[in-house]
């Protein structure tokens, strides 16, 4: 696959992407829309667009950050606990200022998703034995564990069925105004393509880096720092969206191979068509209605990801 | 022997919990009480030993004290299911007859799905138990953005009683189906007791235990089908307490300090049974039922839990 | 005695063990040599029914492996693999008293418990015996494993590096106790080694493996030879008589 048609596909993709939708939009009312027709397009449609393309893009990216931090192919903010932080940070701001503001709920997520992937770095460093499998499983079973601690206090202050709606990945959601949190998300991923090599090295280990002269804390830091920004940005403007860091950044090493610098684009173009792509069938499957993105990515996602796990194991065998 | 002086120990606090637990302020309706509160002392007992009992095994055949069968996706689909029904049903048709079918529907397909799981695992050689988990767990996600998705859509009343499922509670456990869950148990564990000898083997790994002459696929697969059908049971009995096994499995081991089963097996119940009856107690008389049991347990597990992975020196 | 029978193993594509006939005489110790990935770990593994064989035969005493009970062929044969890694925490004796498990299925007898006293006897353990296997020296674990083997007292073992990671003085050591067994107990030992002059020095018995099958077969006399090393290893290797050992001389 090349670059290109990855990019054609994006355009056509967010073409479709603008027109689909309740109410009747066709490309030939562009050049004579109704002033309801230039309302939805530029408050609803449009917007969506755009957070459904950053979201894909800074989340893949992140998801292959940190597999190249980890040497492990199948770790991702979903399998480390990174989302579910996230998570539990935003229920804190919720119980600590009864009316955060985004950018304040961001700032709190923020910090508990750093501080959640921090802690799983340091798991992954007590753990001897470093199957590929087994770190995923542990990432997974911490990310249940924060989870039930969000499940506490939640039920605690009655905000349950509010965590879990609002948490839900979904960009029907999105309109003008409560969106552009999400743009924080483009300096970083620019940060992230600045420091690509060096995750590189880092992911090597941490003798391996200082031997080549690396900072190897510093990059590592910057690393998880870019994650947990992009993790808490998306979670609190589009939702929890599982899996999605982890099936783009495999599926472009299978055919793209392993060079992170040459992958980073690839990886960013895909995650973006992709989620445009379940965006799409999400809107379309059981319309006028529609099924959230998070739920869509999550079963595509985990079908992909079950089906790398059993190909991995027959290259394997 | 000490190990058998603490077993001692933690059988007579149970003991000692359970009779607090069946006593504290009867009063004068001893009648009603009683018999309401034996119940659920009975499916605190079956439930806790049944989880401490498969995660203590499970971690056996995994060789690995960080995990437990809990998070095979069992619970996810359990709520899954759960969700389905008043989604498709609402709340008002859960008669108590319904209710069985609930129980038998909820056992059996968990136990089928253990069973897929395990038939896709066997199928080729090589595969090892974590690829199941992981599995497991990936299915577990996918049920749980299902569940999501309902339970977004239920209106808030309906989802009360969704919530409700979502945390185990002792509180009205149906006699019929304790009956049933009881034999059920009871019958398997019999079963099972022949492959006890092995479970000290089967700690040293497979190798070793190949060696040392166990048939180890034979009896690692029918020890699994054991572990899903316990789990299935207790879960569909009283709802999701993941973390409860990982948490008490894991005191058992700071506490005996021994890797024979005899013991393991017996101090992983007790402890369990101590911090049901224990935990339920407090949340009764102390917090006055303002939070579920395995809300209380989940977060102590996992915390407890962290800190086992974040300590030094330990080979998991 | 083992027999080996047109046994093949392969994995994916690639044939780690092709078309391999061996047999292994009673009292004897018998070494697989060869280089890197010929497969002699993998033929140990499916002797001792460790992993299962494609297709072929094995017979240890015209019984075929697949065929015996597992508990039956744990008195008979026993196999110590390169990597010990266990997970629960033992003292040597406890260790040990495993080796009984065949026999006893956990409910240790007298005679079990003899058998177990005598194999710490045997490999000189008796004063750390309560220690635990962590806090014991790479040499002393080895020893712990092979008194586990000793007490497991079957006829047939078999040893997959045992001197991985040791350092001289234990390698010697482990590789005397080794033909103690033979000489003295009457087993027949099977080892997969590395080290080509203990098998020379130590050995009864050389099978060389290469890419998956055999090279060469025959007493260690034979085998240590200039030409047929070069066969084996692809590199020039000179062979000087040292009190009557043959030793291979290589490094250079």
């Amino acid at each position: 696959m090349k670059k290109r048609y990855l990019f054609i596909a994006l355009i056509i993709l967010s073409i479709a992407s603008v027109f689909v939708g309740v109410k009747d939009i066709t490309p030939l009312d562009i050049f004579n829309l109704s002033e309801d027709q230039a309302e939805i397009l530029l408050t609803s449609r449009v917007p969506r667009l755009i957070s459904i393309i950053v979201a894909g893009i800074s989340l893949s990216i992140s998801g292959l950050i940190m597999q190249q931090l980890t040497r492990n192919k199948f770790v991702s903010p979903t399998t480390a606990g990174t989302m579910d932080s996230a998570k539990l940070g935003i229920l804190v701001s919720l119980m600590v200022f009864t009316s955060a503001s985004p950018l304040e709920k961001m700032l709190v997520a923020f910090v508990f998703a750093l501080l959640g992937t921090f802690v799983f770095m340091k798991i992954l460093e007590k753990i001897k034995f470093k199957d590929t499998i087994f770190i995923p499983l542990v990432g997974l079973m911490f990310g249940n564990i924060i989870n039930s601690i969000t499940t506490f206090f939640a039920y605690k202050y009655d905000l349950i069925q509010n965590i879990s709606a609002w948490l839900q990945g979904d960009f029907s959601m999105i309109i003008k105004g409560r969106y552009e949190l999400i743009f924080i998300s483009i300096p970083i991923v620019i940060i992230a393509y600045l420091f690509a090599n060096k995750f590189t090295v880092a992911g090597m280990g941490e003798e391996f880096s200082i031997n080549l002269g690396l900072n190897y804390k510093r990059v590592v830091n910057i690393g998880l720092v870019i994650v947990a920004m992009v993790s808490a940005v998306v979670i609190l403007t589009v939702g929890v969206i599982p899996f999605l860091g982890l099936v783009v950044p495999n599926i472009v090493t299978i055919y793209q191979g392993d060079n992170l610098k040459k992958n980073l684009p690839h990886t960013a173009l895909l995650g973006a068509v992709f989620v445009l792509f379940c965006d799409i069938l999400g809107r379309v499957i059981i319309y006028p209605y529609e099924i959230p993105i998070g739920l869509m990515v999550g079963a595509i996602g985990s079908g992909i990801f079950a089906y790398l796990l059993m190909r991995r194991r027959a290259h394997e065998a | 022997m000490k190990h058998n002086a603490k077993i001692g120990a933690l059988a007579a606090f149970s003991v000692l919990l359970i009779a607090i637990f069946l006593f504290i302020k009867v009063g004068n309706n001893w009648d009603y009480v009683l018999p309401r509160r034996g119940l659920k002392v009975l499916a605190i007992v079956i439930t806790g030993s049944a989880i401490a009992f498969s995660t203590v095994v499970f971690q056996t055949i995994t060789n690995n004290r960080i995990l437990t069968p809990s998070i095979m996706g069992l619970d996810s689909l359990y709520m899954l299911i759960q969700t389905f029904v008043i989604f498709i049903f609402g709340s008002t048709n859960l008669t108590v007859a319904n209710k069985n079918i609930n129980f038998v529907i909820c056992v059996g397909l968990m136990v089928l799905f253990s069973g897929v799981l395990y038939k896709v695992l066997f199928k080729r050689e090589g595969q090892n138990i974590y690829f199941l988990l992981l599995m497991g767990l990936i299915l577990g996600t996918l049920f749980q953005s299902l569940s999501t998705f309902m339970q977004v859509l239920i209106d808030p009343n309906e989802f009360q009683i969704v919530q409700d499922k979502m945390f185990a509670s002792f509180n009205n456990v149906n006699t019929d189906l304790l009956l049933i869950a009881i034999i059920a148990i009871l019958g398997i564990a019999i079963y099972f007791s022949r492959f006890i000898k092995y479970l000290d083997v089967l700690s040293l790994g497979r190798d070793q235990a190949i060696n040392l002459g166990v048939d180890y696929d034979y009896v690692v697969k029918r020890l699994l089908i054991v572990i899903a059908i316990f789990v299935s049971i207790s879960t569909a009995l009283v709802g999701p307490i993941t973390f409860l096994g990982l948490l008490v499995v894991n005191v058992a081991h700071e506490f005996l300090k021994t890797y024979q089963h005899k013991y393991l097996i017996f101090g992983s119940v007790f402890i369990s049974i101590i911090a049901l009856v224990g935990g339920q107690l407090i949340v009764e008389r102390v917090f006055t039922f303002s939070t579920t049991l395995s809300v209380i347990i989940n977060f102590i597990g996992g915390v407890y839990f962290i800190y086992l992975l974040l300590r030094e020196r330990k080979s998991w | 005695m083992v027999e080996v029978r047109e046994v093949s193993k392969q994995y994916g594509n690639k044939s780690v063990v092709d078309n391999v006939s061996v047999k292994i005489e009673k009292g004897k110790i018998t070494s697989f040599i060869g280089p890197n990935g010929a497969g002699k770990s993998t033929l140990l593994s499916m002797v001792s029914r460790l992993i299962t064989k494609d297709t072929g035969e094995i017979l240890i005493d015209n019984e075929e492996v697949g065929q015996c009970k597992s508990n039956d062929l744990a008195k008979k044969i026993s196999i110590l693999k390169q990597s010990n890694h266990i997970n629960i925490r033992l003292t040597i004796k406890e260790l040990v008293c495993f080796g009984r498990f065949p026999y006893s299925q956990g409910n240790l007898s007298e005679e079990d418990w003899k058998h177990v006293n005598e194999a710490i006897t045997y490999m000189e353990l008796e004063d750390i015996q309560d220690k635990y296997l962590d806090q014991l020296s790479g040499g002393q674990r080895q020893r712990a494993y092979i008194a586990m083997v000793i007490a497991q007292n079957t006829e047939y073992i078999l040893l997959d590096e045992p001197l991985n990671n040791l350092d001289m003085k234990h390698s010697v050591q482990i590789m005397k106790v080794l033909r103690r067994l033979v000489d003295e107990l009457g087993k027949t030992i099977i080892i997969v080694i590395h080290d080509i002059n203990f098998a020379s020095c130590y050995s009864d018995y050389i099978v060389a493996l290469k890419d998956g099958k055999v090279v060469k077969e025959g007493p260690t006399d034979e085998i240590i030879n200039s030409s047929i090393l070069k066969d084996i290893y692809d590199m020039d290797i000179k062979i000087e008589n040292i009190n009557e050992n043959k030793i291979c001389v290589y490094f250079s």
